[in-house]
């Protein structure tokens, strides 16, 4: 066990039954890196998340989750995962707090303050008591993304994490994700929000029609040439 | 070699047909019982009709056979993911549906026949039911479970071939009048043997050829949809 | 022990979701209510027709409750994609399984329990000479239900038309577990009730669904991993 310095995907290709998802994807992400994963709509990205998040077996290839150097699998993978997805993944008839302990517990997450988390994503005081259905579209992206750091996970996969949120929010959450990022943790970001990831992606990565058409390291693009290579390569 | 798999079964399948008629109608007697009144032998109520037997218990052993054919190839598949094994369950399975329609009718005739009703539960015969519920629910799932079909189908595979003991024993323990082809099969002599022998190699050798082309027709549809996914990454295809 | 404590841990979620809805429970009883009244309507109401037919309307009402249950409750671990989150985390998939069965089995059972006097006070038919009997088999085809409905119906969860083919798949498997509950339920109510036949048949349910329970337990990795 130990927090993830690097994932590596080596060749994964993934078909869903007659649909190619995924044709031979190769990279690597590596600790206290932030990468951006474009790419138009069914290219593959989320697909791509899902077989870094272990539910999407790939139909062929594999992805190495590594240590300090040592191979990490199974449950111990799935412990430093953090993900926040198109939905909230959690329970519409609970309270934030009881959903945050619920996972807790499932984690095994001992020494958990949610109280000081649903502060840190600026969940209201007052709604913390209440069953999340009756939340707005931007409280429970709030609630989701405590949950994905609830376990101050090493691999950090964001699946459109902007939606829902107003463009304030939208700034503060790339803040937030800055940081994560600079305390070791490799984060996944699949957005069209670029604006909210300038200047802190440092890594881009770009898929069309299952591969990988572009992959570049830099150092904090800036919305421009994010904007730039987005348009050369996506299309 | 692969190649000429399919012809050589539809060729044995061919012969095997025209000689298990041949056995069954020139060298198998006519069914005869006592006569309960006159305590002579007589032509019983299946007399002629019991002829059907040979085709209706060979068809009912593909179909036995298909449910193990796609519930281990359906383990395989989820163990090692790879296509051709799912292809084999769906094939065997798709082609038992059709065996398995005939054994319920072959076995409505037989039933007509000899007790006169079109369906009696006769035990065998309702365990074949069961089972042919079994695998056209497969191949509904196959159709309609989209992109995740191959999966949800495999489970259902293997949940059925587990069932099938217990569907043995649930018809078994049924107290139904004595089964009619109890009968004939203690009484499967010398003489009937041979035509038993030759409807089953016809039908086994026709259950593979069909389960061939249609393993084959799946292969070739990916093929298809292989090729024209790289025409449309090089850019010739749009 | 984790493995237990986890899976509880998820069971109880579930319950505790159900106890503040009531949405499962309460439809489904009302519904199980309804076919009773159907049933009393359709069916002969002298001694020997209720005697024979009523082990089959509580088999059929088991059955159809029992599914329609499952599949709403599974939608419920698909609207925020929850069930996801379940197999995300780092608890063992088993743990996943059993909690999910558990709470399945006591949501068709707590449903069963309630439609088993409706039939024996409307129908007055003779369920309870032998409760200990009755309840057994009704406990064992709730767990039957509930350990193969949540294979599939976790599996289904994100197939569209999950909600037509959950029963296409379950009725056929289930066939052996109706079966046996109805024979069992028939043994009992005879007018001279057979418990040996009872017996054979608590069995014979015994046996499907450990056998059921252990084929779950080994198969629902590789089937919920897409």
């Amino acid at each position: 066990m130990g927090r993830l310095d690097l994932v590596a995907i080596e060749k994964v290709a993934k078909r869903f039954g007659s649909e190619r998802a995924l044709a031979g994807v190769s990279m690597e992400l590596r600790g206290s890196s932030m990468c951006a994963l474009l790419g138009h709509n069914g290219a593959g990205k989320t697909t791509l998340l899902g077989v870094l998040s272990t539910l999407v077996r790939p139909s062929s290839g594999k992805i190495a989750y590594r240590a300090g150097g040592k191979d990490v699998t199974g449950e111990d993978v799935r412990r430093e995962i953090g993900m926040l997805a198109h939905q909230s993944l959690c329970y519409a008839e609970l309270t934030a707090v009881e959903n945050l302990e619920l996972f807790a517990g499932l984690y095994d997450v001992r020494d958990a303050n949610i109280d000081a988390l649903l502060d840190k994503v600026g969940l209201d005081k007052r709604a913390r008591h209440r069953a999340s259905r009756t939340y707005s579209r931007g409280m429970v992206q709030r609630l989701a993304l405590a949950r994905a750091l609830l376990t101050r996970p090493s691999l950090l996969l964001l699946d459109e994490p902007f939606t829902g949120l107003d463009r304030g929010g939208a700034l503060a959450l790339g803040e937030q994700l800055g940081e994560i990022k600079a305390q070791g943790t490799i984060v996944v970001v699949v957005t069209h929000d670029l604006e909210a990831i300038a200047g802190r992606a440092d890594h881009v990565a770009i898929l069309r029609r299952g591969s990988l058409v572009f992959e570049e390291r830099g150092d904090a693009y800036s919305y421009e040439t994010l904007k730039d290579i987005y348009h050369r390569h996506a299309n | 070699m692969k190649k000429l798999a399919v012809p050589v079964f539809s060729v044995l399948g061919a012969i095997g047909f025209v000689v298990s008629i041949y056995l069954i109608f020139m060298k198998t007697g006519l069914e005869y019982g006592v006569d309960e009144r006159t305590g002579r032998l007589a032509g019983s109520s299946l007399f002629f009709n019991q002829k059907i037997f040979y085709f209706h218990v060979a068809q009912a052993i593909v179909l036995f056979t298909a449910v193990f054919v796609a519930g281990i190839s359906s383990i395989l598949f989820l163990w090692k993911r790879r296509p051709a094994f799912d292809d084999v369950a769906s094939a065997s399975t798709e082609v038992a549906v059709a065996f398995g329609a005939a054994v319920l009718v072959t076995g409505s005739i037989w039933a007509k026949a000899a007790w006169d009703v079109w369906w009696n539960w006769e035990p065998r015969l309702t365990m074949s039911l069961l089972l042919w519920l079994i695998l056209v629910g497969y191949v509904l799932v196959r159709r309609f479970a989209g992109p995740s079909a191959d999966r949800v189908a495999a489970g259902m595979a293997i949940f059925g071939m587990v069932g099938v003991p217990f569907i043995y024993t649930m018809v078994g323990a049924d107290s139904h009048p004595p089964s009619g082809v109890n009968g004939v099969v203690l009484t499967l002599g010398k003489r009937l043997l041979p035509a038993f022998l030759a409807s089953m190699f016809t039908f086994f050798a026709w259950f593979i050829a069909l389960v061939l082309t249609r393993i084959q027709s799946t292969r070739d549809e990916r093929e298809v949809r292989e090729l024209r996914e790289q025409g449309l990454d090089l850019g010739v295809l749009e | 022990m984790s493995l237990f404590r986890q899976a509880a841990r998820i069971a109880w979620k579930d319950l505790r979701v159900e106890l503040r809805s009531k949405e499962i429970v309460a439809t489904m009883i009302f519904f199980g209510a309804l076919l009773v009244v159907i049933y009393s309507f359709a069916f002969p109401h002298d001694d020997k027709a209720v005697r024979s037919s009523v082990p089959g309307m509580l088999w059929v009402a088991i059955a159809f409750t029992g599914t329609i249950a499952l599949g709403r409750a599974f939608d419920r671990e698909r609207e925020n994609d929850t069930m996801r989150a379940l197999l995300l985390s780092p608890v063992p998939r088993l743990a996943v399984f059993l909690g999910k069965a558990v709470a399945m089995a006591a949501l068709v059972l707590s449903v069963a329990v309630i439609v088993t006097p409706l039939l024996a006070l409307f129908l007055d038919a003779p369920l309870f000479d032998y409760a200990g009997e009755l309840a057994l088999v009704v406990v064992l085809g709730a767990l039957g239900i509930a350990v193969i409905g949540s294979v599939f119906a976790a599996t289904l969860l994100k197939v569209r038309s999950r909600d037509v083919l959950l029963p296409v798949i379950l009725y056929p498997l289930l066939v052996p577990l109706f079966v046996a509950g109805t024979k069992t339920t028939a043994a009992l109510v005879q007018v001279h009730p057979n418990t040996e036949a009872a017996w054979y048949w608590i069995r014979f349910l015994g046996i499907y669904d450990a056998a059921f329970l252990v084929l779950s337990l080994w198969v629902f990795e590789s089937l919920v991993i897409e």
